[in-house]
């Protein structure tokens, strides 16, 4: 399988505090990876260096092979990104919005590629209203529509379901393992069960690395002595320090 | 270019989008009323010409640009959609000049909406109307200096209030570098040729010229100069600052 986004030894220090020490992963085209860790172990910083918005101290990412420090504009056209909280001009309609976000991103037929994003993330509804007045769940769903709007071949979703009901939480990981297909996804998230739903592989990180890789599967092996272990155990047990000191 | 023109219409629907833009409108072309014929002294002067107004233009430039800029970058930078911008496909430039233009065409509206000013003199008698277009020409190029001042300052923090205390502060150097206020303390601690660059630096000298009708090349690349220096600081702050 073709790689489409690559993390390369991605590293990020605010003040004393390594936010981000030395990351390094890929995701191959037909993947979606879950990317899980607890609050304050890097995830956010992650994701925003391979979406650009933030340049590492040290590594880089590729998209589609393109270096986003040394090509952003490039990388960037590949890329869709749903920003943590999913921020929005409030005072635009969802369909402003998303006709301006077509619109600089240059799309040629910008009316048939909202129609598909609006259809994909169920938004008809609230198409002429604007973008304070909606519930978080459309709120996400229309971070979710401008994410996807261009095609592009990898998404970067941060918490793309958080806040959502349950069965807008169905309808996103649908959409996410319908999109899947021939893209590579990274979702962030704390849902833990969110991996089984949706990943096809999870990887932990706490305090800025890389603790734990694999299948669901795998990661559940990682407890040892247990057969019948969850996967919020091996979270707890992988990103607490004693634990990581024996599996080092 | 798309992405200069989409940011720019954006940020002009932002600002008519909401009472906001209106209300500034309005007070903006009553203010220019009361400077030209009230603190102006139009009627006693019994000349019919526009002087008065471009003369006091300046001092209104000094709190109304800044009420407009402040929000350019401040506003995106509380709410977050600075993050969505910037991992669009376009580059700090492109956004820092499609935001500052939506400014200048703004302050372009307000100036144009000043028009009953010069119906009036026109009315009252027979001023040199070419003066008047090169004193609005040479008040909207002021005006695009203020407003890539104030972007930048406004980039600078995420509180408009901030912003705007910035914006005011430092345009008020600009505007009165060639002032004695300015220059006699520059005297005291700097040498001549220090001082006549720091004149040199002033809106309001060139404005001055200006006023006269008169459009020198030093003032044309005095206007370009500023307007290039501050759009290209407020693409460094932004590339520095955006995700504090």
């Amino acid at each position: 399988m073709q790689t489409l986004l690559e993390l390369d030894k991605l590293y990020k220090t605010f003040g004393h505090v390594k936010a981000v020490n030395g990351i390094s992963l890929s995701v191959p085209a037909g993947q979606v990876l879950g990317f899980l860790g607890p609050n304050g172990a890097g995830k956010s910083t992650t994701m925003k260096m391979v979406a650009g918005f933030l340049e590492p101290d040290a590594g880089t990412a590729r998209i589609c092979g393109t270096d986003i420090l040394k090509d952003p504009k490039k990388a960037k056209a590949s890329l869709g990104y749903l920003p943590e909280g999913a921020p929005a001009w409030g005072e635009m309609t969802v369909l402003g919005f998303l006709k301006f976000c077509a619109s600089v991103r240059g799309l040629p037929d910008a009316e048939s590629a909202i129609g598909k994003a609006v259809e994909r993330t169920a938004l008809q509804l609230v198409l002429g209203q604007s973008i304070e007045t909606l519930s978080k769940g459309f709120k996400r769903r229309a971070g979710l529509a401008q994410a996807i709007l261009h095609e592009p071949d990898v998404l970067v979703l941060d918490e793309p379901t958080d806040g959502l009901d349950p069965n807008q939480k169905h309808q996103v990981r649908q959409l996410i393992s319908d999109l899947a297909k021939d893209r590579a996804i990274i979702i962030s998230t704390h849902i833990l069960e969110e991996v089984d739903a949706v990943c096809d592989r999870a990887v932990i990180i706490d305090k800025g690395g890389v603790v734990a890789d694999g299948t669901a599967d795998e990661l559940r092996a990682l407890l040892p002595g247990r057969d019948d272990a969850t996967l919020e155990e091996v979270f707890h047990h992988i990103t607490t320090t004693d634990a990581q000191e024996d599996l080092s | 270019m798309n992405s200069i023109i989409a940011i720019m219409s954006r940020e002009l629907k932002g600002y008519f989008g909401t009472p906001v833009a209106w209300v500034f409108l309005v007070i903006f072309t009553l203010m220019s009323g009361v400077a030209t014929f009230y603190l102006g002294n139009f009627f006693a002067r019994g000349t019919a010409d526009l002087n008065s107004y471009f003369s006091y233009l300046p001092w209104l430039f000094l709190v109304f640009i800044p009420a407009v800029s402040m929000r350019l970058w401040a506003e995106e930078r509380k709410s977050g959609t600075i993050e969505l911008l910037m991992t669009l496909p376009v580059s700090p430039l492109e956004a820092v000049i499609g935001k500052w233009l939506a400014g200048v065409i703004f302050m372009g509206v307000a100036l144009i909406a000043t028009f009953p000013l010069w119906a009036s003199v026109n009315y009252l008698g027979n001023p040199d109307n070419g003066v008047i277009i090169i004193n609005y020409l040479g008040s909207l190029g002021m005006a695009a200096v203020l407003m890539a001042i104030g972007a930048a300052m406004s980039a600078l923090t995420r509180n408009q209030v901030i912003a705007f205390v910035l914006s005011v502060a430092v345009s008020f150097v600009v505007i009165t570098s060639g002032t004695p206020i300015v220059l006699d303390a520059v005297r005291v601690v700097a040498p001549q040729v220090i001082v006549d660059l720091v004149a040199s630096m002033s809106a309001l000298t060139h404005f001055t010229y200006i006023a006269q009708g008169i459009v020198p090349m030093a003032s044309v690349i005095y206007l370009v100069s500023m307007i290039c220096f501050w759009l290209f600081v407020n693409v460094v702050i932004l590339s520095i600052m955006k995700a504090d």
